[in-house]
């Protein structure tokens, strides 16, 4: 038994007190499964034009097109199957919010760790700009940087990630602060190893924990941002609609009785949204030592 | 005669308190409101000679602890110098100073916060000898294995991680780490303070034994009087960021000079000397905010003359070996 094992086992048993947390823990394997699996899973591939016809525009759901298979979920106005455009989209917009989560918990985590490490005027300088970075919604500096920036994948996960790094590097900044104090640094220090090592191999590893709970809340924030740029018509072409997108595309639509092109990736969104924000909750719980009974 | 393998002369150290915000408005007003320094060592004069062991002696707050970690290099001394082997650390450049970095290494208070609870002992005993090129990361398994037979553990330790070990156990790792790197000086800080007595005793014939086989010097800081006796060829007694007497051992506990070295002694129980902290000594211990001026301990002594309260009495030698700061002893003169 590894010191990782019992940790991990009194996490997971905290972590499945909650029925709602493990409700969520399974929507959320379902909706990551169905978009990694959306290319076989999917009747159609809804980026290819060829496919699309646009006699079948805003069918219902249940409808039949010419060749004889049915749209579930109805078709939007090119003709696109609803839920192969939804599986598809869960794909982007669960790859951007990923993409964008991990590459902001990078930069976030080591400039914290640096601040906290150097103290100082560097410590004070960056922690002004993180301060400041904070005060603007997240949402202004994305939208400002994609106007700039223009439509793309990489560049919509460029601005989530200039929008949303500063919540970890603040994080990171407190936590190992506190790390910082304990003896165990001392004796790294005693032991003359070099400044990267003891700030990346012995301090990152403890402050971790509360990490991986910012960052699981932050997945949700990220594919909620990504979606609002989307529908605001910022972030991904239009050839290739994520969740918002399709959402905006139907939004014309809505008043004159054919919900579902917005509703169905409307209640994905939600979905997705909610299930992780469910896992990240419990796992704040489960890893917050006073709340732990 | 050769250069002790540490001294430190004249080292103060001065740690800033920040101003509450009553004294900052006072400030903004036009107050003469100086910053609150904590004055935790004042002067110290201290050398270890290669092979020998100096005991550590006095109260809560004394700055033992500030003294130890100048001693390992942690802190640079606000004033005065440090210097190893003759040599000031502070001139040392590249390969030099990396070597007397590691010649001296700390034993630190508590085994359990001493060690990185993610890592295993493996990598905590293994990880500094092969940054440090002492071993090829290829043999790293038998040079910790080596290491921890050394401290009385069994190779197998080498897989657990630190909660997973007794607090012997974590305190013999903690050992076991600090010897990786070939140290000549061991600063042991209260080393012994949070064991069981049982395995105190055994950790502290560890220390015996390590002298004995490796030649190893000792800074041994304790509370506890009876340890000290136990390991110490000279002690030094300290009293509020000063020391006050250093003597051979023996003579020390024979026949004490100071008059608070004596108070510590006569506050020594006969028989279970082992368990006894003195915090007992008569009167309160004073800030070291607002340190008393002229000899600290006036307000305690029991021999205090008007002039202990103006002037300081600067430690000197009083006998051969033996030093002392007080008026009593004649010899003493004021700065
Ligand atoms: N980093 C620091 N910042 C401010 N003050 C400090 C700091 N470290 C120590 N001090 C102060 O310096 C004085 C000496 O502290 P030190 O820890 O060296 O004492 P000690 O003799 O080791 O005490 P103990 O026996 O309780 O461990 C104390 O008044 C303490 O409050
Ligand atoms: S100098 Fe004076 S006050 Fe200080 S210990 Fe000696 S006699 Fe006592
Ligand atoms: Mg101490």
């Amino acid at each position: 038994m590894t010191h990782d094992d019992t940790l991990l086992r009194r996490l997971a048993a905290d972590f499945a007190a909650s029925r709602l947390a493990l409700a969520g823990l399974a929507l959320l394997a379902a909706i990551a499964a169905a978009a990694i699996l959306a290319p076989w899973l999917a009747p159609q591939n809804p980026y290819d034009l060829a496919e699309l016809d646009l006699a079948a525009s805003r069918l219902p759901p249940g409808a039949r097109s010419a060749d004889g298979t049915t749209f579930w979920l109805g078709t939007d106005g090119q003709g696109r199957d609803m839920l192969s455009a939804i599986l598809y989209g869960l794909r982007i917009s669960i790859g951007v919010g990923v993409a964008a989560t991990l590459l902001a918990l990078a930069i976030g985590a080591a400039v914290g760790l640096v601040a906290a490490w150097a103290g100082g005027r560097t410590e004070s300088v960056v922690m002004r700009v993180v301060d400041l970075q904070l005060s603007f919604p997240a949402i202004l500096i994305a939208l400002v940087l994609l106007a700039v920036l223009g439509p793309g994948v990489g560049k919509i996960v460029f601005a989530l990630v200039a929008a949303q790094w500063a919540y970890y590097a603040r994080t990171v900044r407190g936590a190992a602060l506190a790390e910082r104090r304990k003896e165990y640094v001392d004796a790294a220090v005693v032991l003359a190893l070099p400044r990267a090592r003891i700030l990346f191999g012995h301090l990152l590893p403890n402050v971790l924990p509360p990490l991986v709970v910012v960052a699981t809340v932050q997945v949700a924030n990220a594919i909620a941002l990504e979606a609002t740029l989307s529908f605001l018509g910022l972030g991904l072409p239009v050839t290739e609609p994520s969740l918002g997108l399709l959402i905006a595309n139907g939004y014309a639509y809505l008043l004159s009785g054919k919900y579902w092109i917005s509703f169905f990736p409307g209640v994905a969104l939600a979905t997705t949204i909610v299930a992780v924000n469910l896992v990240g909750d419990r796992l704040r719980d489960a890893l917050n030592p006073r709340l732990a009974q | 005669m050769t250069a002790p393998l540490l001294e430190l002369r004249a080292v103060s150290m001065r740690f800033a308190r920040p101003l509450d915000t009553a004294a900052r408005i006072a400030r903004a007003l036009g107050a003469n409101v100086g910053e609150a320094a904590v004055h935790a060592l004042d002067g110290v004069s201290l050398a270890v000679a290669q092979g020998e062991v100096v005991g550590l002696v006095g109260e809560s707050g004394c700055g033992k602890s500030t003294l130890a970690r100048i001693a390992v290099g942690l802190h640079a001394p606000s004033a005065g110098e440090r210097l190893w082997k003759g040599r000031p650390t502070a001139s040392l450049r590249g390969d030099a100073a990396l070597r007397a970095r590691l010649a001296a290494q700390m034993i630190f208070q508590d085994p359990l916060a001493s060690l990185n609870p993610r890592m295993r002992v493996a990598e905590l005993v293994g990880e500094a000898p092969v940054v440090h090129g002492l071993v090829q990361r290829a043999g790293r398994r038998g040079y910790v294995a080596e290491l921890l037979e050394r401290v009385g553990l069994d190779a197998s330790v080498a897989r657990r991680y630190p909660h997973q070990l007794s607090g012997g156990q974590r305190a013999r790792v903690g050992i076991a780490r600090a010897l990786a790197v070939r140290p000549e000086l061991l600063v042991c800080d209260e080393a012994v303070a949070a064991l069981d007595v049982s395995v105190q005793a055994q950790v502290l014939n560890l220390f015996a034994a390590l002298r004995r086989d490796l030649g190893l010097a000792y800074l041994f800081i304790s509370h506890d009087l009876g340890v000290v006796r136990y390991l110490a060829d000279r002690v030094a007694v300290m009293y509020l960021g000063r020391i006050v007497e250093s003597a051979p051992a023996e003579a020390l506990f024979a026949a004490p000079r100071h008059p608070y070295t004596r108070a510590l002694l006569a506050e020594m129980p006969r028989l279970e000397v082992r368990r006894k902290r003195f915090a007992a000594v008569r009167g309160e211990i004073p800030s070291p905010l607002a340190p008393p001026p002229g000899c600290h301990f006036h307000p305690r002594c029991p021999h205090a003359m008007p002039r202990c309260r103006m002037q300081r009495p600067e430690l000197a030698e009083v006998a051969p070996g033996r030093f002392a700061a007080c008026f009593l002893d004649v010899t003493a003169e004021p700065q």
